[in-house]
């Protein structure tokens, strides 16, 4: 099958109405590449995905793909394969030509269409469901026709709308990893639009954080879980805990982070840090300690009550005030272990060097 | 934030030069737009402008003046608006506690509410008029058994009382259908919760129940009412002359077409028709509540009391025989040597019908070229604004649906007489035919009065295929005609169908534009063959029996249409069901 193409996408903006809903979108997806763009409902990524494919139009900028530039040409020559969020798949057709469709629009010869049409049902699993309708199919069969009748014209970018988002917990997990295992076979550029952070860390090389519009940060998985560079981002991949407060260099190897609620904190200098002014201080609550008292010298130890606390198995949520501050660490469990009830008082220590420092 | 804003202006300039829609669009609408206008706009403001000017061509008022002083005028439009009313009034009693009691209770004749909803239409109250003579007037059936019994008869035929009672008993299913639908569509979770909130009895009712009800009555009311006033064929089967339709209708073809008063009628007719559906829509504007949630039930069902179960099945029987009543009489007086003076006929034939199949196939055939033809016009422009409207951008579509629908307030006499004013003269490309005095007109004049009907039916078709499913096919290389022809027709097929028997069927059974374009009995159609036959006693059996082929065509449409629609549209829904829940 076809090998990947490059996808740039150049200072579009897009606006319905008075609506701005793509900001000077600046992104280059690599050849092969599993992108996603990851974001709330309403940020923008449904539409981005949709100048791409060709159904809105780009009132500013460029995109451009396998470097040529495509806002001029309609939907039907892009040759970028899209599965819709709904599925889309046309009840008076049956399986088989659902998949068939895209192959005979590009006039290919009968035997040819057959094969093909053939080759993308097995290569999703349903080589025994050709003649069914879409109706008689679950979920999960639909999704993969759906699958098949966009792969099965060999398209240049594959284009997924939230295709797991229909699917109940378990097939979604299925499903994703099946997905994964499709794109590394097909070797075609995949953007992926969800607004599930795990589906998107899962799957994907590289991620688009989107808000309002606006492109927040773009990485891989890991630095956008460790380095996110604002508090949208932070709170929006995994769960974190966020305090505002001011920053204040000083002379040596340390900041002091002024907090409302918590009061000051000595922080390690780090490069990259914000200067002075308004700042946030971000940390994962996994990487909490919670005892009766301080263990480990090089944390920093504050202490608090258990206002909350939420047996999620595999570890413990607990919702610790502390001062005027609510933060959340989570504990791993184990058989036998003992734990913090409520209102219990405890001591917290949290590593230095895994606070974030964030701007704003 | 990381982002740069783009310049508003920039993007708002670009915005307003990006085209968003294609020639070809552009094209089909405004072949569809000169279509509307030459032959609903034009006909109609022709007649206005004839109401208002003088024979050179100036301004006046005059013939409004000499209209009002015309008693027989001023009696006439008095009469019309009354029976107008009258028939709303009626229709309403009929209908509201039908409708009131099968939603609200528990109820095992469902089926034959709805059948109460189906029959009237099928057979136009013209045809039914004079069977209902023959059952209800002075010396007709139920009299006779209340003369011979109780030694008291009811005038329930006499003059506008006739005109009141057929009207009401064919065009009561308007009423208890949007009632039915509004009542049904209340989710039990609004009344629920005023109960909750301490509603209960009349003042849940009134403050709850019925203004959620009340856009479904007054959509069937207003349409009641427009239907009576601007009707034609009834009034004068039973003889009625003196109500504003007739008038009309004898001032042109007696008088002529230059005569004046005739237009000032169409004037009235058009104003009431526009006025009641304006109101209506103002009335109804923002009232159109989606009250329905998925999954929701309608309104929580009681169970009745005994006379409860009683008092509505002694109405709905009631209902369903005066609502049988025409049905009967027709069928009878087809099969009846002769009929008067009598229960029911003494001597059955079936004559009427050898005379009608000898002398009217060249009707029947008519009706179903025309009928044809205009439904076919219909169902293509239809699925055009469709399209146009609800899938594309281009500008002033909208006015193309409304232009459409306008023609449902138009009044047949007023469209037959604008056309036979605004036309006369021109004659058909490549012949020596006037248009006014060939079949083309039918086909015309039919097309545009039934384009509301095949419109809203492509447009429900339309709007249940997912816009989705017509991107996927151009995202796969169907250029936007190819994902048309392959995708959205298909999915509406059910819809186009529809759409095309229900203008087929009601402009089979159409009269007032029927009566005035008629201008040899070559190109006559069914309708006017029923009408024609009515005029004299001894035609009242091969009318009625051309009546019957008539209903039959009508039933036959509306039963395969319902079954069609019915498969595919569950069909349809099951598959979208699957496909949404995964």
């Amino acid at each position: 099958m076809q090998s990947g193409v490059k996808v740039e996408i150049q200072h579009v903006a897009l606006a319905f109405g008075r609506t701005q809903v793509l900001r000077d979108i600046d992104l280059a997806i690599e050849p092969g590449e599993f992108f996603a763009l990851l974001g709330p409902s309403g940020c923008g990524k449904s539409t981005l995905l949709r100048v791409l494919a060709g159904f809105n139009r780009a009132q500013a900028g460029r995109v451009l793909i396998a470097g040529e530039e495509v806002s001029g040409v309609p939907p039907w020559k892009r040759n970028v394969g899209m599965v819709f969020q709904s599925y889309a798949l046309w009840p008076h057709m049956t399986v088989a030509e659902n998949v068939a469709f895209g192959l005979e629009e590009r006039r290919l010869p009968t035997g040819e269409v057959r094969r093909k049409t053939a080759n993308a049902l097995a290569l999703v699993g349903l080589a025994d469901f050709a003649a069914r309708r879409p109706g008689q199919l679950s979920g999960g069969q639909q999704q993969r026709v759906a699958l098949a009748r966009t792969i099965a014209v060999e398209p240049r970018v594959l284009l997924l709308d939230e295709p797991l988002s229909n699917l109940d917990a378990r097939l979604r997990v299925h499903m994703r990893r099946e997905l994964v295992a499709l794109q590394r076979t097909l070797g075609v550029t995949t953007i992926f639009v969800t607004h599930d952070q795990e589906e998107a860390m899962t799957t994907c090389d590289r991620i688009a954080v989107m808000d309002q519009g606006v492109i927040q940060q773009v990485g891989t998985p890991v630095e956008l879980f460790d380095r996110p560079v604002n508090r949208f981002v932070a709170e929006f991949v995994g769960t974190i805990n966020l305090l505002p407060g001011s920053l204040q260099r000083t002379p040596g190897e340390t900041v002091q982070f002024v907090s409302p609620s918590l009061g000051t904190l000595s922080l390690p200098y780090a490069k990259g840090m914000p200067g002075n002014g308004e700042a946030s201080i971000a940390f994962r609550p996994h990487g909490v300690i919670l005892a009766t008292h301080e263990t480990d010298p090089s944390r920093l130890w504050l202490s608090g009550s258990i206002s909350e606390r939420e047996f999620m198995g595999e570890f413990v949520r607990y919702h610790v005030r502390v001062g005027g501050a609510d933060l959340i660490a989570d504990q791993p469990h184990y058989l036998g272990m003992a734990d913090f009830g409520r209102d219990a008082t405890v001591r917290l220590g949290i590593d230095p060097a895994q606070i974030q420092v964030l701007r704003g | 934030m990381t982002a740069r804003f783009t310049s508003r202006f920039a993007s708002r300039f670009t915005a307003r030069f990006t085209a968003r829609f294609t020639i070809a669009q552009t094209l089909v609408a405004l072949v569809i737009a000169a279509f509307l206008v030459v032959f609903l706009v034009y006909p109609v403001a022709t007649v206005v402008y004839v109401a208002f000017t003088n024979a050179d061509g100036s301004l006046t008022l005059g013939h409004f003046g000499s209209f009002m002083q015309i008693s027989l005028m001023r009696e006439s439009f008095l009469n019309s608006l009354y029976v107008a009313l009258m028939t709303v009034l009626m229709s309403s009693l009929i209908a509201v506690p039908i409708a009131y009691f099968t939603v609200r209770f528990e109820f095992r004749g469902a089926i034959l509410v709805q059948t109460l909803g189906v029959l009237p239409l099928i057979m136009p109250a013209f045809v039914g008029a004079a069977a209902m003579q023959l059952l209800f007037g002075r010396s007709g059936s139920v009299n006779l058994l209340l003369g011979d019994w109780f030694d008291f008869t009811i005038p329930f035929m006499d003059g506008l009382n006739g005109v009141i009672f057929v009207e009401s008993i064919h065009y009561f299913p308007f009423v208890l259908m949007n009632l039915t639908v509004a009542l049904g569509n209340i989710d039990t979770a609004m009344e629920e919760s005023a109960q909750n909130l301490g509603a209960s009895g009349l003042r849940l009712f009134r403050r709850v129940v019925f203004p959620l009800a009340m856009p479904g009555y007054i959509a069937g009311a207003s349409l009641v009412f427009i239907k009576v006033f601007d009707d034609l064929g009834t009034p004068l089967v039973l003889n009625v002359t003196n109500m504003l339709a007739p008038q009309a209708y004898l001032r042109v073809t007696s008088i002529g077409i230059e005569d004046p008063i005739g237009y000032v009628i169409c004037f009235i007719l058009v104003g009431f028709s526009i006025a009641a559906m304006w109101g209506a829509t103002l009335f109804l504007r923002g009232r159109e509540y989606a009250t329905l949630q998925r999954g929701a039930t309608g309104l929580a069902r009681r169970r009745l009391s005994p006379w409860q179960t009683a008092f509505t099945w002694f109405w709905i029987v009631l209902a369903l025989l005066l609502v049988l009543s025409p049905h009967i009489g027709v069928l009878l007086l087809s099969l009846s040597k002769v009929w008067s003076y009598s229960l029911v006929p003494e001597i059955y034939t079936l004559d009427n019908y050898r005379t009608v199949l000898a002398d009217s196939t060249r009707m029947i055939v008519n009706t179903l070229v025309y009928c044809g033809l205009a439904a076919l016009v219909d169902v293509i422009i239809g699925t055009a604004i469709a399209y146009l409207v609800l899938r594309t951008q281009l500008p002033g579509r909208q006015l193309l649906d409304h232009m459409a629908t306008v023609a449902l307030a138009m009044p047949g006499v007023v469209l037959g007489i604008g056309y036979l004013r605004a036309f006369r003269g021109v004659e058909v490309p490549f012949t020596d035919t006037a248009l006014t005095a060939s079949w083309l007109i039918f086909v015309l004049a039919y097309s545009v009065r039934r384009l509301p009907y095949a419109l809203r039916s492509c447009m429900a078709a339309l709007q249940q295929a997912h816009v989705s499913l017509e991107e996927a096919a151009q995202n796969l290389g169907a250029t936007r005609g190819r994902a048309i022809r392959r995708v959205v027709v298909p999915l509406m097929a059910g819809g186009i169908l529809a759409g095309f028997v229900t203008s087929f069927v009601t402009a089979a059974v159409e009269i007032s534009e029927t009566m005035l374009l008629t201008s040899r009995e070559s190109l006559a159609p069914m309708s006017y063959g029923i009408y024609l036959y009515m005029q004299s006693i001894a035609g009242r059996g091969p009318g009625a029996a051309l009546g019957v082929i008539a209903v039959a065509i009508v039933a036959l449409g509306t039963y395969a249409s319902h079954r069609f629609m019915h498969s595919r549209s569950a069909n349809l829904e099951t598959r979208l069901e699957t496909a949404r829940q995964g």
